[in-house]
């Protein structure tokens, strides 16, 4: 049963289409909301600000992470910045601008519609955070400072320290915190979800399990929010924090959201690089590093010197040279494949050749080493922790690494996915970043989504739905728990003698190889045949010690590879059908000169997979994408 | 990156669940890269150990970058190991020598019951900061950024504070397991700001009260939470905790819940 991708989209002028929509939808009166409940699973900032602001209009809100506190969620972890068009520069920014730079940067892969919002929201997040207390860099005189990033110029991005993401994130959980104290939000914490529950053709609840007992629980609502982040965990080896997965997500899929463009995902081109076979995650060094570090490698192939031994006449600084008008600040898939084009010359550097040079001595000749300190200290200090070499005396070295997913489960305008009733915040939705998220650009949808929008949107769901009183006891509940149960029954039964994480390792290397920064036709032909294999002997030969009643990390950890074998082949499915390069999903065989070959003709839309049974192919749909403000062109940033 | 390989013995602290007893088991880390860190030396030893069916060594972790704060226990003695303004997760190999022997604990404190093996249950600091920890802005109706005005020292200074990430060494590393520091970081962060004065005193009464209520130890100002902060946190927020709570105690009560008649 195909569901119609209607995307609701507003016609009419762009401008006023947030404000005439929000005009439009339905209002539930305050003394009847609190007669709603709403859940919410994920607690990083889609989560929590969704949580804090649904908790504050008066709906009950159930918020559940699988962190041991809100706190840990991995939108901590962002480094450089949040976006927003304030024009305080006085350099020309605008909504309009934001708009555009962002449809642009993702490479005319989003819906027009959803990214002019994002761009008109971005403002009030900046007022609403700072109103919170969030502690933002600032000037002398007391005003708030900016910075650049990658596939902008103009000075836009909001920042605090190096930390962003986490004073961002603090700021959102403590708002919670402060619905918590109120006793409009209940939280639960150490519960994974692990499958959605549909009642009448609506989400009505989910089934979690909580990860110290074991105990498989029941919770019901009046709808239902996905908030779970991304899964770029896909790649064992990614900057995504441990417990990152697509669990939550992917349940949702398998009950009837589709999932959109899961080929896309986004290799960031500044990470500190593979060091050796045990290692389990990478780390970020941030983009805005690239507004002070020069990139280069040397010219000659094989050059082994110091690097401070490189004459400067004897290194090729590519970003600066290939792309004149961004240098060093081209955006994110642009710069990582110009590193992979260097090291596949053999100019990489590092004893594995897969690395090139951030060097920051012109910068540090031009302002001193005290204001590089200030501006990235915490960044070069993890740095020399991790690598045990000194920034200040030498350039660092990078190499690109899988970051943040673009695709996730289909949404339409008010975020809500093909399934009634289920929403779909932040990274684990598809919406607003095309097939390139530009950088600063991730925080800013996470809070949009669930300070800005979700409000609303859910609002309108609410007071528009005729909606039956379910109770846990309900069939749709028992017979979703007994699956659980029997998934984990299985998974502990199977006794082989491998590791979770050798499965995991493993697919992670075919999806880097053929899925990563650069796709063809044959290695994804490849990947389809190897991943399934994998996947046949994980489930007979997975080895899970202990027992499922009570903490049982291993057990956790085979529930998400579990679902990153599948995950994987749609991704693969989905990149092998999308004949054309796009941002980050860049087909070997579509290309000039090195740089991507959109083919707007055939593809200029949203692929949505529908899942249909286990072991039967997903079918793709599409929603068509139209431009009517930013004319489809040629990205160039030379 | 070195590319050395070292030896080591570790003496971990195993327990079952929070009601079982816990003792040392002595396990050997072989041919551990320098490279690597203290969490992916403990993933090897981990991966040996199921494979031959044993349950792994259960601690807690997640963005292995420093910042999530959800890693951390006691290596010799020491919250965090024996690096300055280091995570574990943070913590390289390189730092030790072939050979070692390193014994390896949960953080202790009574307000901290263990959950299995290294983890902890920390979510007496959530209470804490659900007790006042914010400050109360109604999202959609912020005035401009800029309207108000922040000298950058101040929030400079609310940023230092800010930036503890909740791990808690500051308790395990305190004769008393006092949350001193912690508690008094979020409360400068808040009473530095302008946005945070208006419920300033009722913060830090009620946190305080929080604190004392989960069963933290009180302060006697050794330092030693100062010392083994892997953020730096700074001993100077408790003393401004201090004068908060002093100043909020002469001249308000704590605010009662239910509000007014209205």
């Amino acid at each position: 049963m195909a569901h119609k991708l209607d995307s609701k989209a507003p016609t009419g002028p762009i401008e006023s289409a947030w404000e005439k929509t929000k005009f439009d939808y339905k209002l539930v009166n305050p003394a009847n909301k609190r007669k709603h409940s709403v859940i919410v699973v994920g607690t990083g900032l889609a989560g929590a600000s969704a949580a804090a602001s649904l908790g504050e209009l008066g709906y009950k809100v159930k918020a559940f992470c699988v962190h041991e506190s809100p706190r840990r969620a991995h939108s901590v972890a962002a480094q450089g910045g949040i976006n927003a068009a304030k024009n305080y520069q006085n350099d020309g920014d605008s909504t309009y601008r934001l708009f555009y730079d962002t449809v642009k940067g993702g490479d005319f892969r989003a819906r027009e519609a959803n990214v002019y919002r994002l761009a008109e929201v971005s403002a009030n997040i900046i007022d609403q955070m700072v109103a919170q207390g969030v502690p933002f860099a600032r000037e002398y005189g007391g005003t708030l400072a900016n910075r650049s990033f990658g596939g902008a110029q103009v000075s836009r991005t909001f920042y605090a320290r190096g930390q962003t993401g986490q004073q961002l994130l603090l700021g959102a959980y403590s708002e919670m915190m402060r619905q918590v104290d109120a006793g409009t939000v209940e939280l639960r914490y150490r519960r994974e979800m692990l499958d959605l529950v549909i009642v009448d053709g609506k989400a009505r609840g989910i089934i979690v399990r909580n990860l110290l007992t074991g105990e498989i629980e029941s919770h019901e609502a009046d709808a239902v929010v996905i908030a779970s982040g991304g899964y770029s965990n896909v790649f064992f080896l990614s900057t995504n924090a441990m417990n990152c997965a697509v669990t939550a997500a992917w349940k949702a899929h398998k009950r009837g959201a589709y999932f959109a463009n899961p080929c896309y995902t986004q290799i960031h081109p500044t990470c500190i690089p593979v060091h050796g076979e045990n290692q389990s995650k990478l780390t970020l060094m941030s983009e805005s590093l690239r507004n002070d570090g020069r990139v280069w490698v040397p010219k000659a192939v094989g050059d082994k010197r110091h690097p401070n031994d490189i004459p400067e006449n004897e290194r090729d600084y590519y970003l600066e040279r290939v792309y004149p008008s961004f240098g060093n600040l081209a955006p994110r898939d642009v710069a990582s494949r110009q590193a992979k084009y260097r090291c596949d010359e053999g100019r990489g550097v590092n004893e594995s050749g897969k690395a090139v040079y951030l060097d920051f001595a012109d910068a540090i000749k031009r302002l001193g080493e005290d204001k590089i300190s200030e501006r990235y200290g915490n960044l070069f200090e993890m740095y020399d922790k991790i690598t045990g070499q000194n920034p200040y005396k030498q350039p660092m070295m990078i190499y690109p690494a899988p970051h943040y997913t673009m695709g996730g489960l289909w949404v339409d305008y008010n975020l809500e996915s093909t399934i009634p009733g289920l929403f779909v915040a932040g990274e684990a939705n598809f919406s607003d970043h095309g097939a390139n998220r530009l950088g600063a650009s991730a925080l800013m949808q996470g809070l949009a989504d669930g300070y800005f929008v979700l409000p609303y949107t859910l609002g309108n769901y609410l007071g528009g739905t005729k909606l039956e009183k379910v109770s846990t006891t309900h069939d749709a509940f028992k017979s979703a728990e007994h699956g659980v149960k029997s998934e984990i029954s299985k998974l502990m039964n199977i006794k082989g003698s491998r590791t979770v994480d050798s499965f995991h390792k493993e697919l992670g290397n075919i999806m880097w190889e053929y899925c990563g920064m650069g796709r063809n036709e044959a290695g994804l032909k490849k990947a389809l045949q190897e991943i399934p294999k994998i996947k046949e002997e994980f489930w007979q030969n997975v080895r899970i010690p202990g027992d499922a009643n009570y903490l049982n990390v291993e057990l956790e950890k085979a529930g998400r590879v579990a679902d990153f074998l599948e995950l994987g082949e749609l991704m693969c499915r989905d990149a092998l059908e999308r004949n054309e390069s796009c941002g980050g999903h860049f087909r070997e065989e579509y290309q000039v000169d090195g740089e991507a070959k959109r083919d707007d003709a055939n593809f200029c839309h949203v692929a949505a997979w529908e899942y249909t049974g286990d072991n039967k192919p997903e079918v793709r749909h599409k929603e068509e994408l139209t431009f009517e403000n930013v004319h489809l062109a040629t990205r160039s940033y030379k | 990156m070195s590319g050395k390989h070292i030896n080591l013995t570790l003496k971990v602290w195993r327990q079952k669940g929070p009601k079982d007893d816990g003792k040392l088991v002595e396990y050997q880390a072989k041919n551990v890269s320098e490279d690597a860190s203290f969490l992916e030396m403990l993933d090897a030893v981990n991966e040996e150990l199921v494979s031959k069916g044993d349950e792994p060594i259960a601690f807690d972790h997640d963005c292995r970058e420093g910042i999530c704060g959800a890693c951390g226990f006691v290596i010799d003695g020491e919250a965090h190991g024996p690096m300055k303004s280091t995570t574990v997760c943070q913590l390289h190999m390189r730092n030790f020598n072939d050979g070692a022997v390193l014994t390896i604990e949960p953080f202790r404190a009574q307000a901290f019951p263990v959950i299995k093996d290294l983890m902890v249950n920390r979510s007496a600091f959530d209470r804490i900061i659900s007790a006042g920890g914010y400050i109360s802005a109604n999202v959609g109706n912020a005035v401009d950024a800029n309207a108000n005005l922040v000298p950058k020292a101040d929030a400079d200074e609310a940023m230092s504070s800010a930036t503890c990430i909740g791990c808690g060494a500051c308790v395990a590393a305190c004769k008393n397991a006092s949350a001193a520091l912690f508690t008094s970081a979020k409360i400068s962060h808040m009473a530095l700001l302008p946005q945070g004065q208006v419920e300033r005193k009722d913060r830090a009464l009620r946190m305080v009260a929080q604190m004392d209520a989960e069963g933290f130890g009180a302060c006697t100002t050794t330092g030693a939470c100062e010392a083994a902060c892997p953020k730096e946190i700074q001993l100077t927020n408790i003393s401004r905790m201090n004068r908060e709570f002093f100043a909020a105690s002469a001249t308000k009560r704590p605010k009662h819940k239910d509000g007014g008649a209205g």
